[in-house]
């Protein structure tokens, strides 16, 4: 199977190890796996700021990197969603384009999803030990159903125990802009997550999607809890060493 | 109502230190979420249930001028009398005429919303017509000058406290404390004043086309008695609201209580059909129905026609992290949570409601548990694109986005920008990898940190690695 990787714009600012986890999990999965050097970002932030025009460009951006693939995949929940979902709505009344990028939307997928129920990665690499509990992101949840498959990912790994935490599917605050514009609303949002967190007593957060992470993590910290690890769900399921 | 939906920010910000109201907002949330979580899987097909829901109320919108008429003559028919209201002042004016019409002294209401966008209690009082609020919520309200904060438990931000105090301030009784108490007191209030009004005001639920009927779904059987005491009844409603047959009601009667407060069904639904014949022993001599635009045309044939399909459960307000966390009133107008926030710039304009479009992480809450399945979050976004259509977004906003879009559509420029200022922050981050301050973006950071980047991007680790790779050394 030929994958590009589309590893998203926080990704590459933030945390470059969960590309390369992504990268290592699907070559486990038997992939081949090739990164186009000219994507940038899926265009949501300015979709969800009602910038129609952008996101349209950027979906064209899109199609011609990765047309060429049997599958894209990506390391969000979110992202995935935003191609998935809303690039077809964007050009519902531009057949030519439409006709082009709706089969290319339903062969992206978010990475659990991917591994579990298209690659069917049965070995996981990963050598975490202890206990996590899982932050559902609200777009992999809500319009691409992720919910069972990182779950059933790290129930094949022996050293991990899951601790579900209350209101896992509550949204943790993060919405992009939201977290700036309304800052002091997102940051309750993203308290009333941390006290879950705090109660589920884990060794570390879980989830899909690194803009979510950051907001618990910055949370947890401003907390004063330095403790509880925060780490997407490529970085658990990953064998880390020798990545960057 | 008056609107003051322009605030939003800063009264989300009062809401959230808002003790009392915190607390109440947490009972609500664990009465309206954890009560639909209990019994809406008694509908063993929820999903073509509420399928079927949005056919029905998409069939109504299609052709709502037909079903109206229909509605009409059905109900003139049965003896009643149909008003048209383009808006809130029509609304008043009508109820007014009616009251001068029938020597009308004192009006008895049942809850309402319509009325909360017409400012009705107060139109009436100027004209010297009593009004008495009857639903125990509504009446308390009344007592305390305040509007709704949630179009079903419209006093959900009061605890029992202050109800408490507020009765024993306004009913001059000595305070009492239990419940069941406070209900009894309001009640010996209420109850004569039931027989005393001359005019009894409701709104509807739906409105059933094939019988002409309003019906009402309430708990507190104060509906009917205000629909069949006084003299005159007047049920005031959306011209939405109408469904063409009782087997499409049906439908809805399924989903609407579960919903709305986890019942599966609600203590009363009352069909109100025609008013007193010379064979019937009870009802109204006179059954007016007003059936109100006030804004709500304007959807018909639009991207936003959707929201019409509403059928004011409240679910979505329940279900909203933003709403669970600021209660109603921060929303400034009559509507609040998610459907507020569609309703209220459309029907008050964009640019009294600036904020509310954009108050929402699109988390998809609503729009999952929403009975007529109205797509919540699209609906946010496209006033979003409208707003940027008209210019009205704060200009830092736009340039930023603007910034933002050249560079995600010039690769290269893209790489190295984000390579330098990635570079920046992690300096910043320090050994702790943690940012406490980012100038402008305090909105973060006055409630969180800000996690530093790792330091170099990806793109830059991944071609460093692959051009290493090329020469047999290992990856990264
Ligand atoms: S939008 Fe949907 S969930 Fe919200 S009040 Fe209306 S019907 Fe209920």
């Amino acid at each position: 199977m030929r994958v590009g990787l589309f590893f998203t714009c926080l990704v590459d600012a933030m945390r470059p190890r969960i590309g390369f986890a992504t990268i290592s999990l699907l070559e486990a999965a038997g992939c081949e796996v090739s990164v186009p050097q000219t994507q940038t970002c899926c265009g949501q932030p300015g979709y969800n700021s009602g910038d129609r025009k952008t996101s349209q460009a950027l979906a064209l951006k899109f199609l011609t990197e990765f047309e060429g693939f049997d599958y894209v995949v990506t390391p969000s929940g979110s992202c995935a969603s935003m191609i998935r979902v809303h690039y077809p709505k964007l050009f519902q009344d531009n057949p030519a384009v439409l006709a082009r990028i709706a089969p290319l939307s339903l062969r992206t997928y978010e990475l659990t999803d991917f591994l579990l129920n298209i690659a069917k990665l049965e070995n996981i690499p990963g050598q975490f030990r202890g206990s996590l509990t899982y932050h559902d992101s609200c777009s992999g949840l809500r319009d691409l159903g992720v919910q069972k498959q990182p779950r059933a990912l790290l129930a094949k790994m022996p050293g991990v125990a899951i601790q579900e935490m209350q209101e896992s599917t509550t949204c943790c605050g993060f919405g992009g802009a939201f977290s700036v514009k309304f800052g002091d609303l997102s940051a309750r949002m993203a308290d009333n997550k941390c006290t879950h967190i705090e109660a589920a007593g884990t060794d570390a957060i879980v989830g899909g999607d690194l803009g979510c992470l950051l907001n618990i993590e910055g949370r947890l910290r401003r907390r004063g809890n330095h403790k509880t690890q925060v780490l997407h769900i490529a970085e658990v399921l990953a064998d880390q060493e020798g990545d960057a | 109502m008056q609107v003051a939906s322009i605030h939003f920010k800063r009264n989300a910000t009062a809401k959230l230190n808002d003790e009392n109201l915190q607390q109440a907002l947490a009972r609500l949330q664990t009465r309206f979420v954890g009560g639909r979580a209990a019994v809406i899987g008694e509908i063993a097909e929820l999903e073509e249930t509420r399928t079927a829901a949005a056919a029905i109320r998409d069939r109504v919108l299609q052709n709502l001028d037909q079903w109206l008429s229909h509605f009409e003559q059905q109900a003139t028919a049965r003896g009643a009398t149909v008003h048209w209201a383009e808006s809130g002042a029509d609304v008043n004016r009508i109820v007014a005429e009616i009251a001068v019409r029938h020597d009308v002294r004192k009006a008895a209401k049942s809850k309402s919303m319509v009325s909360e966008e017409c400012g009705l209690n107060e139109a009436l009082e100027a004209q010297g017509i009593e009004v008495i609020e009857t639903d125990l919520g509504e009446y308390i309200l009344q007592l305390a000058h305040e509007a709704p904060s949630h179009i079903v438990a419209p006093v959900v931000h009061k605890n029992r406290e202050e109800i408490s105090d507020l009765f024993a301030e306004k009913h001059r009784l000595p305070r009492k404390t239990g419940i069941s108490e406070l209900c009894r007191e309001a009640r010996e209030i209420l109850r004569p004043q039931f027989l005393a009004a001359d005019m009894g005001i409701s709104g509807a639920n739906f409105l059933i086309a094939e019988t002409g009927s309003a019906l009402i779904v309430t708990n507190e059987g104060n509906g009917r008695l205000v629909t069949t005491l006084p003299r005159v009844h007047v049920a005031i409603t959306g011209i939405e609201k109408v469904v063409p047959t009782l087997e499409d009601v049906s439908t809805l009667l399924r989903l609407l209580p579960r919903s709305a407060t986890g019942q599966s069904i609600t203590n009363y639904v009352s069909i109100l059909t025609g008013n007193k014949g010379a064979a019937d022993h009870d009802g109204p001599e006179h059954f007016h129905i007003i059936l109100v635009d006030n804004g709500r045309s304007s959807l018909l044939g639009g991207e936003m026609q959707p929201m019409l399909r509403c059928i004011r459960c409240g679910a979505c307000m329940n279900h909203c992290p933003v709403y669970q966390n600021i209660g109603g009133h921060a929303y400034g107008w009559v509507y609040p949570g998610p459907m507020g926030s569609i309703l209220t710039p459309t029907f008050v304009g964009l640019e009294n409601a600036p904020d509310l479009p954009n108050a929402s992480t699109l988390c998809g809450a609503c729009a999952a548990v929403c009975p007529v399945k109205i797509p919540l979050p699209d609906l946010l976004r496209q006033l979003r694109e409208k707003q940027m259509a008209l210019g009205m977004k704060p200009w830092p906003e736009r340039a930023a986005l603007k910034l933002w879009s050249w560079l995600a559509l010039h690769p290269a420029a893209y790489a190295l920008t984000t390579k330098i200022a990635v570079r920046a922050l992690f300096l910043a981050g320090g050994t702790e990898g943690l940012l406490h301050r980012l100038p402008g973006a305090s909105g973060w950071t006055d409630g969180r940190d800000f996690p530093a980047p790792q330091g170099k991007t990806f793109r830059e680790r991944y071609n460093r690695a692959f051009r290493e790779n090329r020469h047999g050394e290992k990856r990264a």
